[in-house]
């Protein structure tokens, strides 16, 4: 119990991964894989995010005069999310691409399906 | 039979994780460098807003490959479904009068709040990539709700995505050619701390940044619309 109390954020991070893990193991359709690895994704941005919290600490702004540097939260997870969000779009971009061709030729999103049938 | 095999494998990685985690205080200090750049960040690159600091100063390399990633996907997205036959299956829904008026009041504000967000990249939350994402979210509203769709003029989209890099090119150049001899050196001068025209390069590159993302992820929703008429 007292590691659910310390570790939320660890737990819902993880959570969010092993869900989206799930979805991308046993789902059939490619739509919905390509959501399980955006849930995938957003565990592991979350999960980095949680690293970096330092207790009680704010962002890392000095937007008013009150803040000092020992109270921050540490800076370099949040710049890599930042890289790794855009890299997300990228890769659901392309992702979502495939997803149109797929149907055009196809005719169906059923990997099962897609499976079976010869180019 | 797949359902079972699959949870006890993610049951077995969970088993694995606690086990790791377990060790890792929460909410503690871990990295030294973060310090550094709380620290001497302000002195080192002038931006209030630290992760602004080490995205374009300490890390601005880094940043030019997460741009140059972004292009490559526009880039691709569009040659994948480049080569599809066009077929007109028309049927779309006329939008609604809400839809239609609020597009029309809400459209400025959205590009107006963009510009604000990367403009500001130095001083507050958000910053080129951040307000790229919301101008792109004004033409999404654009798309959805104009009646006879309205194209993106794909000339002017490209002209703002190639400016906005070689904007960030040539900074970084010059910055390689001036002073202390490394890429993206800051050459400009730092300003005084916490105002507009402060922290050197970096409010230059972050608009050179929002105006490119912006228009590219504008280009990866109409290539996708395009594709699903």
């Amino acid at each position: 119990m007292s590691f659910l109390q310390n570790y939320a954020y660890y737990t819902g991070a993880f959570g969010l991964i092993l869900i989206g893990l799930f979805i991308m193991m046993t789902k059939r359709n490619y739509i919905k894989i390509i959501i399980g690895l955006s849930i995938l994704e957003t565990g592991v941005n979350l999960f980095l995010i949680a690293v970096g919290y330092i207790s009680g600490g704010t962002a890392p702004i000095f937007s008013r005069s009150g803040i000092t540097a020992e109270k921050m939260v540490d800076p370099v997870p949040q710049a890599l999310v930042l890289t790794a969000i855009v890299i997300g779009v990228a890769v659901l971009g392309m992702a979502l691409a495939l997803a149109i061709r797929l149907h055009k030729h196809f005719g169906t999103l059923n990997l099962l399906e897609i499976r079976e049938q010869r180019w | 039979m797949k359902k079972g095999v699959s949870i006890i494998l993610l049951l077995i990685l969970l088993w694995g994780v606690v086990a790791a985690l377990s060790e890792m205080p929460f909410g503690k200090a871990k990295l030294e460098v973060a310090g550094h750049y709380t620290d001497y960040g302000k002195e080192d690159t002038g931006a209030a807003n630290i992760v602004t600091s080490v995205v374009l100063g300490y890390r601005g390399f880094d940043t030019l490959g997460e741009v140059t990633v972004l292009f490559l996907a526009c880039i691709g997205l569009a040659v994948v479904l480049s080569t599809l036959k066009k077929q007109g299956c028309g049927a779309r829904q006329t939008p609604s009068l809400i839809l239609n008026t609020g597009f029309r009041f809400l459209f400025p504000l959205i590009l107006l709040f963009g510009t604000y967000v990367f403009m500001h990249g130095h001083l507050s939350p958000g910053g080129g990539f951040q307000g790229g994402a919301v101008i792109a979210s004004g033409f999404v509203l654009m798309y959805l709700s104009v009646p006879k769709i309205k194209r993106l003029n794909h000339f002017v989209s490209t002209l703002f995505e190639s400016v906005g890099g070689l904007i960030f090119l040539v900074i970084g150049l010059i910055g390689l050619k001036l002073g202390s001899q490394y890429f993206l050196n800051n050459f400009l001068p730092n300003g005084e701390f916490n105002t507009l025209l402060s922290a050197g390069i970096i409010p230059v590159i972050y608009i050179a940044i929002g105006f490119k993302v912006g228009s590219e992820l504008s280009k990866i929703i109409d290539v996708l619309l395009e594709e699903s008429e």
